[in-house]
């Protein structure tokens, strides 16, 4: 009998402090087991945010950086400029990658950074108990919009993988998503497209990756996955969205 | 024939395992694990049954799943 | 070596990190600094190393965190508001135990105050700039070959005890030019970085940079752990200049960087009068040369005389280290007016009394 189905090398065997359901679990092992296939865990350095992930540097093996809230893109630039050998990925939040963070993402695909981000969208911010975040859709109950989202107040959510995609130095920006098995194995194959793209030396690549929040949400986590297919993903739609990789020389 | 094992300690009950298994045959445990949990588990009846897709794993945020075939 | 070229401050510091080896610089433009960019963005390139004009001061201070982190020399450089919006990454940097060279060529605040020289940027560097228990190393150059010489021993001491460093200047010293000599200096013994994460190249274990500790206790330690660090940095980096302090004063004034300069003009003018007075320079104002007082307490007639350019930062570090012993008195300017030796003499005579 072969073993068919493990713990990546690239994840540490350490429980996580993650909810139970929670797709950031899902989203840790398919980088891990990225960094595992193309063979990279020796040079590979990643940037944790602020935010449920927080504590991302205690579950990966490589070498990990603790960022301020927002900041990872420009912290994961200072490690790539001054390690250009090295593989950079920062791993964000929806707080971190489109509140805080707006100008350091931008900034860092707009150089076409030769780093690969990943973003997960879960339409909410979880750590700090369940408020509004930039990718909060109209009508959604949170702490802080417990009457729904009021756009006349709070205005619309950002997409923001369409919204990089205008950038020319961002070459690669697939959204994808953890709620299916199908949905699973191609989110992997896209992070492990964005970190090839990374190591050709193409420019700047993110995976914005739809993933739920049951404990916010207050939902189980089967209900989560259902909220997601059918709220998030007619918004946040699947595919994609730019990859101008061969046009870089 | 595929054999799933599953690591009582780390799993957190959530169930993911059991929505996707294609085969219907994960459950949650009686018994309690050390955190409180009812940990998922195939019986040893319905093992035989499995196909070792690897879909309850791919879908399980915990690692707690290995798969053999 | 030997060689005196005529230099503007600001590219002085630039030159100077140059040869102590920076790799990596991450700015933004604000004056009046924005030559020490500008500089490193025509010669970087050239040698091979890093220049990168950020998007922001934020920015800046996170790439430094990055590449320091990673264990690559690295410096910014900004002005007064600027350093602000470097507040949290210069905490996260101080938590996290990187080295890093920072430097504040300060201008006249609050807010967008004025692009003139000041020196009203004293408590953010050494007291309240950021939060949480912290200090880092303040160096104050008063000449731009001081300033020169201190960009080694700044980037030398923050490798050697794993903190940022800063180097204040104010406007004056970086816009005016004067001779510099770029001296060979005696580097320092520093320890390898096996701390760094540069990825794990067959280590074992992975290094981590961070600076949050969720259990108390362990946070306790880590604080710990730092306040024995500056101990130790208070013990063996301090740095001041006595001048004319060995005889009896009638005063004893205590200015750094531009307005010390100032200051031993007023020396020379008041002589002329029959007044003596000495002057302590502290070269670093964080750790603060306490010292500097024990040595002068009994050689000074009427106190001491805090001069800046500033409403009286320095002046509260100056009581504290006089403790009540003799009366402490400051004289500022403020808003980027430089004070001239001659309004400083009289504030002088109003103190001693008149001319003997």
């Amino acid at each position: 009998m072969a073993v068919v189905f493990d713990r990546p090398k690239a994840l540490l065997d350490i429980p996580t402090h993650y909810c139970p359901g929670c797709t950031h679990g899902v989203i840790h092992r398919l980088v891990a087991e990225v960094i595992d296939e193309l063979e990279v865990l020796d040079k590979t350095i990643g940037v944790a945010p602020v935010g449920c992930s927080v504590l991302a540097y205690d579950y990966f093996a490589c070498d990990m950086f603790e960022a301020a809230h927002g900041r990872a893109p420009a912290v994961a630039t200072g490690i790539k400029r001054s390690n250009p050998d090295k593989v950079v990925f920062t791993y964000q939040g929806d707080g971190d990658l489109a509140a805080i963070g707006t100008a350091e993402i931008v900034h860092a695909a707009t150089r076409g950074e030769l780093i690969t981000s990943i973003f997960v969208n879960n339409c909410i911010y979880g750590m700090t108990g369940g408020q509004m975040a930039p990718t909060t859709l109209p009508g959604q109950i949170t702490e802080t919009t417990p009457y729904g989202r009021d756009v006349k107040i709070a205005g619309y959510p950002i997409q923001v993988s369409e919204m990089i995609s205008t950038l020319i130095g961002a070459v690669y920006v697939e959204r994808v998503s953890v709620d299916t098995v199908p949905h699973v194995i191609k989110a992997k194959a896209a992070i492990k497209r964005a970190f090839q793209y990374q190591l050709e030396g193409k420019g700047f690549s993110m995976v914005e990756v739809l993933s739920i929040c049951p404990t916010n949400w207050g939902l189980s986590p089967d209900e989560s996955f259902i909220w997601l297919r059918e709220n998030m993903i007619p918004f946040y739609t699947l595919g994609v969205k730019k990859d101008s990789t061969q046009e870089v020389k | 024939m595929p054999k799933v094992s599953f690591r009582e300690d780390r799993c957190k009950g959530c169930g993911n395992c059991i929505t996707v298994c294609p085969v219907k045959i994960i459950s949650f445990s009686e018994g309690l694990s050390v955190k409180g949990y009812h940990p998922a588990t195939i019986t040893k009846e319905k093992m035989s049954k499995c196909i070792g897709c690897a879909s309850c794993a791919r879908m399980c945020p915990d690692v707690v799943i290995k798969v053999e075939k | 070596m030997g060689e005196k070229v005529l230099m503007k401050g600001n590219e002085a510091i630039a030159e100077a990190a140059i040869r102590a080896n920076c790799q990596c610089f991450f700015g933004y433009p604000i004056t009046p600094q924005t030559e020490v960019a500008a500089y490193m963005s025509r010669k970087m390139p050239k040698i091979g190393r890093v220049f990168l004009q950020a998007e922001s001061e934020i920015a800046a201070i996170n790439m430094v965190y990055g590449a320091a982190g990673s264990g690559v020399r690295s410096m910014t450089s900004s002005s007064s508001p600027g350093i602000s919006l470097k507040a949290e990454g210069i905490s996260y940097i101080v938590g996290a135990e990187l080295p890093c060279l920072i430097v504040n060529i300060v201008r006249g605040g609050p807010g967008l105050g004025g692009i003139q020289p000041a020196q009203s940027d004293y408590f953010q560097a050494t007291k309240g700039g950021t939060h949480g228990d912290h200090n880092m190393p303040v160096y104050v150059p008063a000449s731009i070959q001081e300033m020169v010489d201190l960009v080694q021993e700044a980037f030398d001491v923050a490798d050697l005890y794993r903190t940022p460093c800063m180097i204040m200047g104010d406007g004056m010293l970086g816009q005016m030019m004067e001779p510099v000599e770029f001296k060979e200096v005696t580097k320092r013994k520093l320890p390898e970085k096996d701390w760094a994460a540069n990825g794990l190249q067959g280590r074992k274990k992975h290094n981590v940079i961070n600076s949050l500790y969720l259990k108390a206790e362990d946070l306790e330690n880590h604080n710990l752990k730092l306040q024995e660090k500056y101990k130790l940095i208070k013990a063996n980096e301090t740095r001041y200049e006595l001048f004319n302090c060995e005889e009896q004063c009638d005063l004893i004034m205590v200015a750094y960087g531009t307005t010390a300069r100032i200051c031993k003009n007023t020396i020379k003018l008041a002589e002329k009068e029959g007044l003596k007075l000495g002057l302590i320079r502290p070269i670093t104002v964080w750790p603060y040369p306490v010292e500097a007082f024990e040595k002068t307490i009994n050689k000074t007639k009427h106190g001491y005389l805090s001069v800046e350019m500033s409403c009286g930062q320095m002046v509260e570090d100056v009581k504290l280290s006089v403790n009540g012993r003799a009366p402490v008195n400051f004289f500022g300017r403020v808003g980027g007016v430089v004070p001239n030796p001659q309004e400083i003499l009289m504030n002088v005579k109003e103190l001693v009394g008149g001319v003997k």
